[in-house]
């Protein structure tokens, strides 16, 4: 039962979305993926690209890929940037109020280009 | 004098309207009989309001002291001169157009002739504020008036009383043996200092306990075990009959009307205070039978011309005991005298007090008397603990309470008067847990201070709206804290919370990043040359930064060297506005602000602009700072709206940035009748060389072309009047929640003196101001305050005024419109797409309403209804992307 419930129905499909050199280090970037508004980033010191929604759950307005990145302890977070309630990029686990998230996606850089995992629906 | 004549009569003649209106630019004067505690607060208020540009202010003091603390008059023993008693800042009496005249008493007062008899002379006045306090009581007991018999009021009275004692007490060769007559708040104080003088001390109560107004039986019990453990000597139930004097009519003993004769070398009258209504009476005014100057709730008396204050005066039918009230009532005065609407509301009566090393405090509803109220007590005898809480029927609501032997929840609970306690009463009382629940409960409204009537909604936002970080700030900004000191714990804690909130760290650390001051990061950047975050971090400090100190960082770095907010890695590090040069919306939207020098636009301009509006389908809206927001422009639209704009001679107005946001400017000499310089002409200079100034927090400057002020630059942080001569210079003002004028730096400087001290002033605010620190909290923030600072920019005290200079020559010459830069570079632009993979295609989530002929975003239940995006037509930008 308990892994049913934690394994999705099926692995993701991966949607390429750009190229890694088309983000900016530790500057967010919105991108549509199937219809979905998803914020990239691409942590500067380690190189890896992180992707959660874009719609900041505290407004409704999509804009968290115009946050600014940095870390609180070990955590690397993402700061809203309308009222600054800072979000786990790993998690998307929003620290300032649990009861809130940001969805998370898979991301995979295959030969330079980034690709984004959406969950197949039906 | 015949002028000053006419000028009176023709007031006269309309007597409810006996102040000058905001035209007439005649001086008129306030004279103000007495200059105590509630004097000197009115002279404050005054001065805030700028009221002197109209009123001369005369103060008449009888006491050859200016204005002291007479709350702390006890702690006068401990210090080592009069001077240590003073109040807030002394720089009060040199205010241009106030005049403090100490050991002057007012002889008498005629309302109809509206004069005064001081000195033997007479002096006329347009307005009169009677603030002349109380005098000490003494109840006519035989022998009252013996040597050895004191009262407790004034400093005067103190070394007198201290002269007497140490006198006795060589004299006598033994403890000095004293009595206060009255076991009231004064009668404590008054035994307290007798104890601190060394003298073996009775107190005499005619009630059956201790502070009978404050506390309540249990309390009283209390308060006596404690006292007395300190080894003074307590009498309740005992009236004084007679005082009985020795062979040289000193004092040697006390008779009562019951129990035995007490032996005393020294009496303390403490019996309460009467109002010194003396010249209200001598003017025929009316008074109440049992004392106090009658006056309405504008703090009127039955002469419209003439004001009462503070502790003479009767206002809702009694007298204020209490300074909170007095200050009030100056405060209403003062809105008054400006043709304000201010009324005097029933006041707060609440008392803490640590008299002899113990806490008594009283607050609310102290004795219960609001109908079917609960109480709830806690009483240890053995440790001298008593308390009690008030509260309503259903037990929910905090009605008041008495708190003696340990009053340290007095702060936490004050303020929660007449709102819901919050959890269980008894967690306020147990002694470990006497701090009760946190400040999070307090509602915003709840006074905090009630000696200066401030809200914990005032405290917070000094925080986040003043950029205060420590008490003293928050004390300077909002005058929490300033009286008696008792909610300083609260006001702390308040803070405190407030910071955490809005994570700013307590202490010099910037953030968990940096273990640096904001001043010293400037000074590391400066001195090391480093010129990207990822060296700094790595040199000074851990981990990846966050939302605080990346912009920080990028603020130093653009203060130090002009280079653009989105080259390289700045691009990174930069707020939410900074992040793409606009101001962020509730919607993600932007607003864009073109730079109107000194609020000086062409037609031609003008049309641009709303074209361009027009064009985009922006809400447009007319700012505080004399220019236009184009609001509803997206992310991807940005490019386009600013390549039409700058074609047409338009540059960032920095609207986004922690930076010069405007120069307001009044028309000037150019145009207006009164002007005596050019102020538009200077505004542009200056807006034109401050541009583009990255600092701690925003920057707004006004300039005026005469006294009139019609730009309001004393509600900015660099304000310029002109003037005859030249230009004066006024810094720290600002508007907001916490409004503050600014405060007299220079006069008659000449245009280029003047520039070269602004240039220096804002480069010294730059590069040693906190975070979000304004110039106001700033000025109170350096150590020697205004006059230090004028030191380092007049006088170069610090050696540094070259290197000030440099910097902003350097800055000046570096300056470069930065969204022009943008429109060239294809790098930069990138950055603007609304999605990396679909950089044109509006975000599809937007949706607006018309209103009053414009846009506006859609509400959460219209969006319900709108469905699919903009109603209104937006064309499409053709933008560079
Ligand atoms: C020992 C002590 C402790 C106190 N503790 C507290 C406390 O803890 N909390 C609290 O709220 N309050 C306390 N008070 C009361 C508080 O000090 C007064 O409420 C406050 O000072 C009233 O201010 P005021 O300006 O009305 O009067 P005052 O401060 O008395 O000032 C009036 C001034 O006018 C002068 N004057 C009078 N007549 C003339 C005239 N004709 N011409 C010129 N000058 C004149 C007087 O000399 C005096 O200097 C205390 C008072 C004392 C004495
Ligand atoms: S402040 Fe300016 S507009 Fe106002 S009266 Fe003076 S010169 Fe004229
Ligand atoms: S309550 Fe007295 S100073 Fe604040």
């Amino acid at each position: 039962m308990t892994t049913f419930l934690d394994a999705p129905d099926a692995p993701p499909t991966l949607v390429p979305v750009c190229r890694l050199d088309d983000l900016h280090p530790d500057r967010g970037a919105a991108a549509l993926v199937d219809g979905r508004q998803v914020a990239l980033f691409r942590l500067a010191d380690t190189d890896e690209v992180r992707a959660v929604s874009h719609r900041d759950p505290f407004t409704g307005a999509n804009v968290i890929a115009r946050g600014l990145v940095g870390s609180r302890g070990d955590v690397p977070i993402i700061v809203s940037p309308l009222h600054k309630q800072a979000f786990d990029l790993r998690t998307g686990r929003c620290l300032d109020d649990p009861d809130v998230s940001l969805d998370t996606y898979t991301v995979d850089v295959v030969d330079g280009v980034v690709h984004v995992g959406v969950p197949q629906t039906g | 004098m015949s002028e000053v004549l006419q000028r009176g009569n023709r007031r006269r003649r309309d007597p409810t309207h006996a102040l000058p209106s905001v035209v007439d630019m005649e001086r008129s004067t306030l004279v103000v009989a007495g200059a105590g505690m509630v004097a000197r607060r009115l002279v404050e208020a005054l001065v805030e309001r700028d009221a002197t540009s109209r009123w001369d202010v005369e103060v008449y003091g009888e006491e050859v002291h200016a204005p002291y603390d007479r709350v702390a008059l006890t702690s006068y023993f401990g210090l080592s001169g009069p001077e240590e008693l003073l109040l807030g800042d002394a720089s009060l009496w040199d205010t241009p157009g106030v005049t403090l005249h100490t050991g002057t008493a007012v002889e008498s007062v005629d309302a109809a002739a509206r004069t005064v008899v001081v000195g033997g002379r007479e002096r006329r006045y347009d307005a009169l504020v009677l603030a002349t306090g109380s005098y000490a009581a003494v109840p006519p007991v035989e022998g009252a008036d013996l040597r050895g018999c004191f009262v407790y009021r004034t400093v005067d009275d103190l070394d007198a009383l201290r002269a007497w004692v140490s006198e006795r007490g060589e004299a006598l060769g033994r403890p000095v043996r004293g009595a206060v007559v009255g076991g009231g708040l004064l009668g404590l104080e008054a035994a307290g200092a007798l104890t601190t003088l060394g003298t073996d001390t009775t107190v005499v109560e005619f009630a059956d306990r201790l502070m009978p107004v404050q506390v309540d039986a249990g309390g009283g019990e209390a308060l006596r075990r404690l006292v007395e453990g300190l080894g003074v000597a307590v009498r309740t139930s005992t009236a004084t009959s007679r005082v009985v004097a020795d062979d040289a009519g000193r004092v040697t003993r006390m008779e009562f009307a019951t129990g035995d004769p007490l032996d005393v070398d020294v009496v303390v009258f403490a019996t309460g205070v009467r109002p010194r209504d003396e010249l209200a009476r001598g003017a025929g005014l009316a008074v109440h039978p049992r004392g106090g100057v009658l006056a309405d709730a504008a703090c009127r008396t039955s002469d419209p011309a003439v004001y009462a204050v503070g502790e003479v005066a009767c206002v809702s039918d009694r007298v204020w005991g209490l300074v909170g009230p007095g200050y009030t009532m100056a405060e209403v005065v003062a809105d008054r005298l400006l043709g304000g609407e201010a009324t005097f509301a029933d006041a707060d009566l609440s008392t803490k007090l640590k008299l002899l090393g113990v806490d008594v405090a009283s607050f609310g509803d102290a004795f219960g008397t609001t109908p079917d109220s609960l109480e709830v007590v806690y009483a240890d005898p053995v440790q001298g603990l008593y308390k009690k809480l008030v509260l309503s029927d259903d037990a929910s609501t905090l009605l008041g309470g008495v708190l003696v032997g340990d009053a340290s929840a007095y702060g936490s609970l004050r303020p929660l008067v007449g709102h819901p306690l919050g959890g269980d009463p008894a967690a306020w009382l147990l002694p470990e847990s006497a701090e009760g629940p946190t400040t999070g409960a307090l509602p915003d409204a709840a006074t905090v201070c009630s000696c200066n009537n401030v809200t914990a909604g005032t405290v917070r936002c000094a925080v986040t709206e003043q950029g205060c970080t420590d008490v003293a700030g928050v004390k300077a900004c909002t005058k929490a804290g300033t009286s008696c000191g008792s909610c300083v714990p609260m006001v702390k804690q308040l803070l405190q919370a407030q910071l955490a909130e809005a994570g700013i760290e307590v202490g010099n650390d910037l953030c968990e990043h940096f273990s640096l001051s904001r001043a010293q990061l400037f000074d590391v950047v400066r001195v090391s040359g480093i010129r990207t975050f990822s060296e700094l971090l790595a040199a000074h400090g851990r981990g990846r930064g966050c939302d605080v100190c990346r912009p920080v960082a990028a603020s130093i770095l653009a203060s130090l060297y002009q280079e653009h907010v989105l080259d390289g890695e700045r691009a990174a590090l930069q707020d939410t506005n900074d992040h793409v040069m606009a101001n962020m919306q509730k919607d993600g939207t932007y607003s864009v602000v073109p730079r109107i020098p000194g609020g000086e636009v062409t037609p031609e301009g003008l049309i641009v602009i709303g074209q361009v509006a027009q064009d985009f389908g922006l809400y447009t809206k007319i700012t505080g700072g004399q220019r236009i927001d184009l609001f509803g422009a997206r992310i991807e639209q940005l490019p386009a709206i600013w390549s039409r704009l700058v074609d047409a001679g338009f540059e960032s107005g920095h609207a986004y940035g922690k930076s010069l946001r405007t120069v307001k400017s009044c028309v000037g000499s150019t145009w207006c009748r009164f002007g005596v310089q050019d102020s538009v002409g200077l505004a542009v200079a200056l807006e034109l060389r401050y541009r583009g100034l990255r600092s701690p927090h925003k920057i707004k400057l006004g300039v005026s072309g005469c006294a009139r002020e019609c730009a309001e630059a004393r509600g900015k942080d660099v304000g310029v009047i002109a003037t005859d001569q030249g230009w004066n210079m006024y810094v720290g003002g600002n508007g907001g929640f916490t409004p503050r004028h600014a405060q007299l730096f220079a006069e008659d400087l000449t245009t280029e003196q003047l520039v070269r001290a602004i240039d220096r002033f804002l480069m010294y605010y730059v590069r040693t101001a906190d975070r979000l620190q304004r110039t106001a909290p700033w000025v109170e923030s350096v150590e020697g305050g205004i006059d230090a600072i004028r030191a380092v920019v007049l006088d170069d005290s610090l050696g540094i005024a070259a290197d000030l200079d440099a910097a902003m020559d350097a800055h000046v010459g570096g300056y470069r419109d930065e969204w022009a830069a943008t429109l060239e570079d294809p790098e930069k632009l990138r950055k603007f797409a609304s999605f990396v993979n679909a950089p044109d295609v509006a975000d599809p989530d937007l949706a607006y309403v018309p209103e009053r002929g414009q846009k506006r975003p859609a509400t959460a239940e219209e969006r319900g209804v709108v469905i699919g995006g903009p109603t209104l037509p937006v064309r499409t930008a053709g933008g560079p992307l």
